[in-house]
């Protein structure tokens, strides 16, 4: 039988040396690994910890196990098709990066978008951050052991996917909107369906903080911990409910707004404490704000198209083909070449369910993005970690990880 | 309204009901504020700027761009790297690469893009992370992706490609896909037979 060895402070550590303390060298702390398969680091995030007993001294996060490198594939595709992996990056907001995504075309060739259109992607914007919200609050309420938020959680966000589904024939990767516009018109039923949905939220949201908002054993796991300061958020570059949580008031919903945000009537939550439990508030305010704007949205949506008429960049309607050889030759040359947007580069950036979430994005003039870039907010909420983490105890930092709410797709893209 | 009035940035609240010109999508970020920003930036550094699509980047040299950093930070308060990148325009070599910075101005409402061009195939670059402490891992993916060294970096390691990794993917000299996945096994044969990518 073979000799089981323990590995060496050295080999675990291996080129990371200069981050940990003397006392890891001289085997008087604990070096442990956690994950990248560990059910609370929410995705394949490794991290390296150094305990003094159950003190975490230094956390080292290492990242990129779920590296897809999307920014490269998107450079070898047309802008259409680049569109369909623009989903893959955060997978609990999908509708988000595609609003990025096409929010940075548009901005590069100045396409207008139908006021319909722009409502709707403010309703399934609105309801993807309501879903995001939801499994992150099932699944950190879950790694504190609270085992029935999970399972109500994932119910409503069932609803929300299956929305997602009735208009975009997919429950998550949807790439529903596309520059100049959307897919297709919501079906019919879609209407009611989501009235009844928002109409049930509310008082599930009130169920879920009864079961977490007052209770001690919540609070005792929660508060005060984690303290980010504003002036640490903000050279942190930290942003979304994390800033929020720690007394910035910024959202780029009301301090930039696009796609029509600034027609609807909603509050941004800010709390000062910038703790674990300041992070739950937050999150928990911004679903019943999104439900409101959902709902103005849903009132005022007009009629009309979805869909640019501008037939340089947006396909033309099926019931042309038939009459228009102008439309078929449109058709043929926007679905095999592409477009080709003018020479230049833009910077768009969107508030995600996490922080700010940007597309840096070049154009050479060709048919093909010569490079994108995503300016991903898990990225920058990650790095703070350490900071966030250092002189906890391991129990808690369970806590902090999932107070963070990274999403491994969104940081490694 | 008067002048004085016009050029001061309207103070950003949250909940203040929005401003009515708020339409078009490509709302410029050209508060008279900005320009003057650039201005000064353009008589203190000597840098050039470009205006498209109503945002401003402004290209400054490599030599400058920390004092340039620290100039927007404390005087002009950009407290925020939001985002740092870099293109890669091979076969061309001068410049090779351009390092790309997003700086926000939360107070202000605004942003601002730097640009410094590099020349040659190993471009050496000043950190920022001295004034921005989160360009700490922007600089490692850059390094990792683009192989563009960070001169007194605290800790240029790779950060999303394993360790061992020869190249730098994003590179546009570098191949995509149509590889072997490399295990410990057969390592030793990829490496033999790659063709190396100029890194």
């Amino acid at each position: 039988m073979q000799e089981l060895t323990l590995p060496t402070s050295e080999a675990m550590l291996d080129g990371m040396t200069h981050l940990v303390s003397e006392r890891a060298l001289e085997g008087e702390t604990l070096l442990l690994n956690m994950g990248p398969q560990h059910p609370s680091t929410h995705g394949v995030l490794r991290l390296l910890l150094e305990l003094d007993g159950e003190k975490v001294i230094t956390v080292i996060p290492d990242i990129g196990f779920l590296h897809t490198g999307i920014e490269k594939n998107m450079e070898a595709k047309t802008y259409l098709k680049a569109e369909v992996m623009t989903d893959r990056l955060d997978y609990l907001n999908t509708m988000g990066n595609n609003l990025a995504y096409v929010m940075a075309i548009e901005k590069l060739t100045e396409l207008d978008v139908p006021p319909r259109a722009q409502g709707i992607r403010v309703i399934f914007t609105e309801l993807q951050r309501i879903a995001s919200h939801l499994v992150w609050l099932g699944t950190s309420a879950l790694d504190l052991a609270a085992m029935s938020l999970f399972l109500y959680c994932f119910r409503e966000r069932e609803i929300i996917l299956d929305l997602m589904e009735m208009c975009s024939g997919q429950r998550m990767m949807t790439t529903y909107f596309r520059p100049g516009g959307l897919w297709r018109d919501v079906p019919a039923g879609f209407e009611e369906a989501l009235r009844e949905f928002i109409g049930l939220l509310p008082a599930r949201i009130d169920q879920y903080e009864a079961l977490l908002t007052r209770n001690p054993l919540f609070l005792e796991r929660v508060v005060g911990l984690g303290v980010i300061s504003k002036e640490n958020a903000l050279s942190m570059a930290v942003t979304g409910p994390m800033l929020r949580a720690s007394g910035v008031d910024y959202d780029l919903r009301k301090a930039q707004p696009y796609s029509g945000y600034e027609q609807y009537d909603f509050e941004v939550p800010v709390h000062t404490d910038g703790d674990t439990y300041a992070r739950y508030l937050v999150r928990m305010e911004e679903m019943r704000q999104s439900i409101r704007i959902v709902e103005q949205a849903l009132t005022k949506l007009p009629y009309g198209p979805v869909k640019s008429n501008n037939r340089k960049y947006v396909t033309p309607p099926r019931s042309e083909l038939g009459v228009s050889m102008e439309a078929v030759i449109h058709h043929f040359k926007l679905w095999t070449e592409g477009f080709s947007p003018p020479v230049g580069t833009v910077y768009t950036a969107v508030e995600s369910p996490r922080g700010e979430l940007g597309v840096y994005l070049v154009s050479d003039g060709g048919p093909k993005p010569y490079r994108v870039h995503w300016r991903t907010p898990s990225f920058n909420n990650l790095q703070i970690l350490p900071m966030l983490s250092e002189g906890h105890l391991v129990a808690d930092l369970i806590a902090i990880i999932g107070t963070t709410d990274i999403v491994l797709g969104d940081v490694d893209r | 309204m008067s002048d004085s009035d016009a050029t001061s940035a309207p103070a950003y609240s949250p909940n203040a009901p929005p401003a009515a010109d708020n339409s078009p999508s490509t709302k410029p970020n050209l508060t008279p504020n900005l320009a003057e920003t650039v201005q000064r930036l353009i008589e203190r550094f000597n840098a050039r700027v470009e205006l498209f699509r109503g945002d401003y980047t402004v290209d400054v040299g490599i030599d400058q761009i920390v004092a340039v950093c620290q100039y927007l930070r404390d005087v002009e308060g950009f407290e925020m790297l939001i985002d740092e990148t870099a293109v890669d325009f091979w076969p061309e070599e001068m410049p090779r690469f351009h390092v790309v910075y997003q700086l926000r101005s939360i107070a202000r409402n605004q942003i601002l893009c730097l640009r410094v061009p590099l020349d040659g195939n190993e471009p050496v670059i000043p950190t920022v992370t001295t004034v921005y402490p989160n360009a700490n891992w922007y600089e490692r993916e850059l390094w990792d992706m683009f192989g563009i060294h960070f001169a007194a970096h605290p800790d240029l390691r790779r950060i999303l490609m394993p360790h061992d990794w020869a190249g730098h993917p994003l590179r546009k000299d570098y191949p995509l896909g149509y590889e072997e996945p490399q295990f410990t096994f057969n390592i030793d044969k990829i490496q033999a037979k790659k063709l190396n990518p100029k890194d």
